[in-house]
């Protein structure tokens, strides 16, 4: 390691004193270029997060401006010690999975049949994108209203006596369906840029190897795809574990569908506890990050799936 | 005239963005109090749809004579959005909120926080001499007057007229009675639903809260103290009793007052506990449904014992960041002026809260329950009065919801611990 170090350091110093005028300007005008993106940057991202993590550490709610201080970490260890945090977090993580897990089947299913469609191409993809193009506050009071025992068709077509969104599973079947509905075309649309790494020629040749069309798509599509899979995978990961908008419009978390999105919400803009809810925002914050972290670390997804693909 | 800001503006403002500002400041010489025209002032009120809001603000600048101007904006439908709007703005010391219509549960907290001022001591006195005692009491924080109560509301029984005739019963009193009543009716295969709202959301804390107060409660005391005793056992016992009775709508856990209106305009309900606004309604939707439709008091917890209905509706309080103070509480007495009160009863079916309003011919004719609602508003109840309200309705819907699965012998408990945290900020709901 520390060989590298020595190897590699008189290199950069030599290349740094080899630098051109012309090119020290080049340098000089490209941060100048940068630098009011990267400002905007700072102010619009950085800022709120700096300002989260601060009104994290203190008591301080908008009800009782006299009473704002500084409690260190006590607002981490309310939300870590209430049942409530724990509760959501499992309803969060039931619906991501049992969501992403539908959208990826029924997504490749799709993939494959926009990919392989021969007549009337351009039809099948816009028809196959259109719930993606659906305003979402639209698509869920859709769904809600589909539901509902007095005005939806969905419990007349399943013969329901009951009430499907008064009780806790036909909530979750119902929100589930919503973010399906809503979301399988965008990973849809990622798992075909996926299909389209994987070349004929390979599949050809297992076809005449006697590979059959299971043994094809599971030992030489799959393999192929695997960057693009776990890309798709990730974004519709880290989405779902924020759901809010669809939850929101159904039942704002009753019947135990809340989640973290709806919970982080409820804490800061109905009750208006800025430190509690900042607290839930950054904790809400790492698990996404970790979420990510696994993801790219632990299964080796990357944000440009070409780059990896080549190998 | 150009008046960006009824507020001078300040010059925190970058290079050619300053030209723009004095340019605003000549042109809005003649804005505010000091100078010739009239200073504007910015109502924020929910959308009144029969326009009798916007008709009084214009009869207000009128009756001014030149000194102001009512600018009416509409908030959202939903009570949470119109707070969440106006306490964004309230909190970020924004000076273009004069006069704010505050639903009658966040007295406590805005005044807390001190985003409104006090009524001065003789529009005060005069609120207090005119208004029913259940208005007054809403617009109420530590024995002070925060805002002019400008419409009530509260809960009556309204009920199918015909199937109480053919199960051969009077109109039921209690809770229990009208539980019977439903599940006679049920028997004999007949529309028996009672409609309430159980979906969690704040019709479930008025439910509560209207049953708590009526069996001889209280959730909150005035020294913002826990209290939550026997009664609120009782009342959560009826709420659990109705939820599992075979009387109540299989959508009871997702009702909200507007759907159940829907489903007794539909027919398969015998009884509906809500707001006045469901009689026009019935009308609308199902004029069958509505010839057969009675009204009577809010059932007794406890027989015998007159109902303390949690009463809804609004108040006019004045920004403390307001430019004018003292010509929005000028405004504020005359947008609550009785005349007006009646157009918002008559036109828009907002219960009155002044008292006299009640006796006039006229009204009692548009407003046929006038009685029961003045009743009502007399022997009121009134949702927990502390800045931790938002706090307090929240730790209940969850608490209760499913109604169902309600446990009355250990509810209370939990409940207790829970509001007890939350007056401190430091629960998580």
């Amino acid at each position: 390691m520390s060989a590298v170090a020595a190897e590699t350091a008189p290199g950069t110093r030599s290349r740094r004193r080899r630098l051109t005028e012309r090119a020290r300007d080049e340098r000089r005008l490209a941060a100048l270029l940068v630098a009011p993106a990267a400002i905007v940057m700072i102010a619009v991202t950085a800022y709120p997060i700096i300002d989260a993590v601060v009104l994290s550490l203190q008591r301080a709610d908008l009800r009782f401006p006299g009473a704002t201080k500084f409690v260190g970490f006590s607002n981490y260890g309310h939300v870590l010690s209430a049942p409530v945090w724990w509760q959501d977090v499992f309803h969060t993580a039931i619906i991501t999975a049992i969501s992403v897990a539908i959208e990826f089947g029924v997504g490749m299913a799709l993939a494959l049949v926009m990919y392989r469609t021969i007549v009337a191409r351009g039809l099948t993809r816009a028809v196959v994108l259109i719930p993606y193009g659906i305003v979402a506050v639209v698509a869920a009071e859709s769904w809600q209203l589909a539901w509902s025992l007095n005005s939806g068709w969905i419990p007349k077509l399943l013969g329901l006596s009951g009430d499907p969104l008064s009780h806790t599973f036909g909530t979750y079947v119902a929100i589930i369906v919503t973010e399906v509905w809503k979301n399988t075309p965008f990973m849809a649309l990622l798992l075909l840029a996926g299909l389209a790494l994987v070349s004929d020629e390979l599949l050809e040749a297992a076809k005449v190897d006697g590979a059959n069309a299971w043994q094809r798509f599971t030992r030489i599509t799959i393999p192929l795809m695997k960057p693009a899979i776990l890309v798709a995978l990730l974004f519709r990961t880290l989405d779902a574990f924020r759901i809010f908008d669809t939850i929101y419009i159904f039942n704002q978390g009753a019947q135990g569908t809340e989640s973290l999105s709806i919970l982080n919400y409820k804490t800061l803009l109905d009750r208006l506890n800025l430190g509690l809810g900042s607290s839930v925002s950054m904790l809400l914050f790492v698990l996404v990050a970790l979420i990510a972290f696994v993801f790219i670390k632990g299964f080796g997804a990357s944000a440009a799936p070409g780059a990896e693909a080549v190998s | 005239m150009f008046c960006p800001s009824t507020r001078p503006v300040r010059f925190r403002v970058l290079g050619g963005y300053s030209l723009a500002a004095a340019a605003a400041l000549l042109l809005c010489a003649g804005c505010g109090a000091s100078g010739k025209g009239p200073a504007t002032l910015n109502w924020y009120v929910f959308p009144e749809p029969s326009g009798s809001f916007a008709r009084a603000a214009a009869a207000c600048t009128a009756a001014s004579a030149g000194r102001y101007r009512i600018a009416i904006n509409f908030l959202s439908t939903s009570s949470d959005q119109q707070r969440v709007s106006l306490v964004r703005r309230l909190a970020a010391d924004d000076s273009s909120i004069d006069i704010l219509a505050m639903d009658v549960d966040w007295t406590a907290e805005f005044a807390n926080a001190k985003w409104i001022r006090p009524v001065p001591t003789a529009l005060s006195a005069q609120i207090r001499s005119v208004d029913l005692p259940g208005p007054v009491q809403t617009a109420t924080y530590r024995q002070r007057i925060w805002a002019a109560p400008i419409n009530s509301n509260t809960q009556l029984l309204w009920y199918r007229k015909d199937l109480l005739a053919d199960i051969h019963r009077r109109v039921p009193t209690t809770w229990a009675q009208m539980i019977a009543d439903a599940i006679e009716l049920a028997k004999l295969g007949k529309p028996h639903y009672i409609e309430e709202q159980g979906a969690q959301y704040e019709g479930l804390t008025v439910w509560f809260n209207s049953l708590v107060d009526s069996a001889g409660g209280q959730i909150i005391s005035g020294a913002n103290r826990v209290v939550l005793g026997r009664a609120a056992e009782a009342a959560a016992s009826i709420m659990h009793r109705l939820a599992t009775s075979g009387a109540a709508d299989p959508s009871l856990n997702v009702a909200m007052e507007g759907s159940s209106d829907v489903a007794f305009d539909r027919g398969t309900a015998a009884f509906e506990i809500n707001y006045p606004f469901v009689y026009q309604s019935a009308i609308a939707a199902n004029p069958r449904v509505a010839k057969e439709m009675g009204y009577a008091a809010y059932p007794e917890a406890v027989s015998g014992v007159d109902p303390h209905v949690s009463i809804g509706g609004y108040n006019l309080a004045v920004s403390a960041h307001s430019a004018h103070p003292g010509l929005a509480f000028n405004a504020l007495s005359c947008l609550t002026r009785k005349q007006y009160e009646i157009a918002y009863a008559v036109k828009g079916g907002l219960a009155p809260v002044r008292a006299a309003v009640y006796g006039i011919a006229s009204f009692q004719k548009a407003y046929p329950f006038h009685a029961l609602i003045e009743r009502q508003l007399r022997t009121y109840g009134i949702r927990p009065q502390t800045p931790s309200y938002a706090d307090v309705t929240l730790a209940i819907q969850k608490a209760l919801t499913p109604t169902s699965a309600i446990q009355p012998a250990t509810v209370v408990d939990s409940l207790r611990n829970e509001i007890r945290l939350s007056l401190s900020s430091g629960a998580l709901l």
